[in-house]
Order: structure tokens, then sequence, then C-alpha cells
């Protein structure tokens, strides 16, 4: 139990021992672990902003998605607008159109009903006048009383 | 145990160091260094401390060299459990910045661990082993030949850690204080009064010297101890056999409880060098 010079000898191994693991066992495991430390925080962290940016682009996407049902809905809306100017528009010249139709029909009626009229006069007097001239042959010269068929003619 | 010896014979053969010595006959072993004084050597507590050291730099070196930032392997994973358990209790302790602490401490702690550890190996293995060589191969009575194999149970050893941490406490103070703030710490605490200088000086100075002695004799009390209790359950005959087992199963808590004070002692020991008052 005695101190003698193995002190000395357990100094010098201690203070090697010291050195060498300052010098190669030390820095290179802690160097791994805290550069492995820092790899799993980077990933952490990455991971991190990709679930961010994923909740963004979601985000973005119902965004968008509503913006385009709204501007489709308008653009149906407008579509309706037109189409009930246009069915308007149409209605009317139709109606126009049906008018003018008409109107032409009424006075082509017009016209068909008065040549009748006048052909029927000409052919009622003509057949007046041959009634007349049968029984006025009869009784006096057809050439005596012809301004008084005239006369007769344009009373008609 | 044999039977030659009487009881007290082997205990005292099995708490007796390997002795070298030079004499003016060359160099001379065991009984024969009696009077060599203070230049013997205990060969067994250098051979088996020097081993360990080297074993527990050779393990932490091959995972250092192998060490990589990807998934480790098994072995890497353990040393690393090591070095997170020894950096995080010196982050815990000490403030500063110096490259030196944390390899000191985990030196301390893995040898110490390493060393006590020894303890656990039966107290009959090594020296019957060791005196069965001294007499086959030099021809040497196996009673001469001595083999204590856990070197954390000679004062030598234990001192030699506590003296180089001593040394540190004091190089980091001067250098941290400088020389006139380490005397100032000296001689003006507790009582800062130039009146109370010497009565500080002494009272420091005790502080101080505490310190070492008592890392140096904790560390070998407990370990002699220790052995000495294996020894003695090693003389009961047939009895040493419920009675080793409990006291060794004790000692997985012991070893690395006795190697971790050490460490945690010296963290704050040179926490407190490094601090500025």
């Amino acid at each position: 139990m005695n101190i003698n010079a193995t002190l000395i000898g357990q100094a010098i191994a201690f203070a090697v021992f010291v050195w060498f693991c300052m010098k190669f066992v030390w820095p290179p495991l802690l160097g791994a672990i805290e550069e492995r430390q820092k790899k799993i925080a980077d990933g952490l962290e990455a991971s991190d902003r990709a679930e961010q940016d994923l909740a963004d682009a979601q985000a973005q996407a119902a965004e968008q998605l509503k913006e385009a049902k709204a501007q489709a809905a308008d653009i149906i809306e407008q579509a309706k607008k037109r189409a009930n100017v246009l069915v308007d528009e149409e209605t009317q010249r139709g109606h126009s159109e049906r008018e003018k139709i008409i109107a032409q029909g009424y006075a082509e009626i017009e016209a068909e009903r008065n040549r009748a009229k006048e052909d029927l006069r000409k052919q009622v007097s003509a057949l007046a006048i041959a009634g007349a001239e049968k029984i006025l042959a009869r009784e006096i010269d057809k050439d005596a009383q012809a301004d008084i068929v005239a006369k007769l003619v344009d009373e008609l | 145990m044999a039977s030659e010896y009487t009881t007290t014979e082997y205990i005292q053969h099995h708490l007796t160091n390997a002795v070298m010595c030079t004499t003016e006959n060359g160099i001379a072993f065991n009984k024969a260094c009696k009077d060599a004084g203070f230049w013997s050597w205990h060969i067994d507590t250098l051979l088996w401390s020097i081993g360990l050291g080297v074993l527990f730099l050779w393990l932490f070196t091959s995972a250092a060299k192998k060490a990589t930032v990807g998934v480790p392997t098994k072995w890497q994973a353990f040393i690393e459990i090591v070095i997170e358990f020894v950096n995080t209790n010196v982050k815990d302790t000490f403030h500063g910045k110096n490259a030196l602490i944390a390899p000191l401490a985990l030196t301390i702690f893995v040898w110490v661990f390493l060393m006590n550890l020894m303890d656990l190996v039966p107290v009959d293995f090594l020296p019957t082993i060791a005196g069965f060589i001294g007499s086959t191969a030099f021809g040497m009575d196996p009673h001469d030949v001595y083999m204590k194999a856990v070197p954390t149970t000679d004062l030598n050893l234990t001192f030699a850690l506590a003296i180089g941490v001593f040394f540190l406490i004091i190089y980091y103070s001067i250098k941290i204080k400088g020389i006139t703030g380490f005397m100032k710490e000296l001689t003006l605490q507790p009582f800062n009064h130039w009146a109370f200088i010497p009565v500080n000086f002494i009272l420091e100075s005790v502080t101080l010297i505490a310190r070492p002695v008592s890392l140096a004799l904790r560390l070998f009390g407990n370990l002699y101890a220790s052995e000495l209790i294996f020894i003695l359950i090693a003389t009961l005959g047939l009895w040493q056999l419920p009675l080793h087992f409990p006291w060794a199963v004790f000692h997985i808590l012991v070893l690395p409880l006795q190697a971790f004070i050490f460490m945690m002692l010296t963290i704050v020991y040179l926490s407190l060098a490094h601090e500025d008052h």
C-alpha cells in the first residue's frame, strides 16, 4: 500500500490516455453525433416545410376552385340574360313580321275584292243592259235610250 | 484457496502488489525490493491499468474510425450513448469553453470503470494463473508471485489520477484568473479583510488540497474495501457461493457509480477553477 514510482508511471499513462482521447477519440465521435443531430433537425424542418407547402397548395387549389365556380356561374347567368334578350328580340321581330304579313294579306284581299267587285259590277251592268236590251228591244230603239243606259251604268 | 496458506497469509498474498525494482544486482522482484524505497514499481497495477487504458482507447478509436453520420452500427450506437452521457454531464456542469474537459471526463469514466470492473473477476483467477506461469516458466515459488488485478485498489493509481486532476485545477485557475486572481481567491476568501489573509490562506489551501486527496482516497477506499470483502468471502469455503453472488450484484451498482463520481467531481472541480469571482 506504499506510494512509490508507480505513481509517476500511472500519471504519465493517464496524461497520454487523456491526450490520445482528446486527439483521436472524442472529436470524430462527437462530430458524427452532432452532424447527425443536425441532419435529423434539417430533415424534420424540411418535412415541416413540406407539410406547410402542401397545406398552402391545398388552400390555393380550393380558392381557385371557388373562383372558377363563381366565374362559371357568372358566365351561365350572362348567357341566360343574353338568351332572354335574343328570345325577346326574335319574338318582337316575329310579331312585326306577322303583322306585316297579315297587313299585306289584308291589302291583297282588299285589292282582290275590289277587283272582283269591279268585275261583278261590270258583269251585273252588262247583264242589266243585256236584260234591259232584251226588254227594250221589243219596245224602243236601242240607240235612242243609250244615254239613259249609260247613266244607269254610272250610277252602279 | 490453496490449502498450504493460512487465512491471514492468503489475504495478505491477495493484497500485495507485484513489485519490480532495480538493485545493484540488476532487476529484482517482490521481496527483494523490500528496501528499494520509492523507486520500485507495481508492475501488476501498471500492466492492468495500461492494458485496460489501451483497451479503452482501442475500443473507442475503432468506433471513431468507422464513425458515420448516417445510420450507426450497433457498436457505434453504444459508444455514442457513452459519449452522449459524458457530454451531457459535462455540458450540464461545465459552462466554459474547453476542449479538454469532455475527453478528460470520458477517459476517467471509462478507464476507471474498466479498472473497477476487474473487481468482478473472481479473486483467485488471476493470481493463480500468474502463480502457475511464475512457477512453470520462471521456477518461482507460487507464493512469491503476486498479482493484484484491480488497479484502483492501488493508492498509486488513484493518487496519480487525482494529482493529474489537481494539476489541471491549478493550471486552469492560474490561466483563467491569473496568478494574482488565484492568490486573491486563496487569501481573500471567505473573510475579505487583510487581517484574515493567513487564516483564509490556511482554510482555502486545505480546501484545495482536500479535493485531490478525497478523490484519490474515495476511489481507493471503496474499491479496496470491496476487494477485501471479496477476498474474505473467498475464505469461507463453500459458503462463498451464496455470499459471493449478492456482493457481486451489488458491485454492478458500485463500480460504475465510483467511476461516475470520480468523473463528476473532476468536472465540478475544473468548473470551479474556471469560475472568476
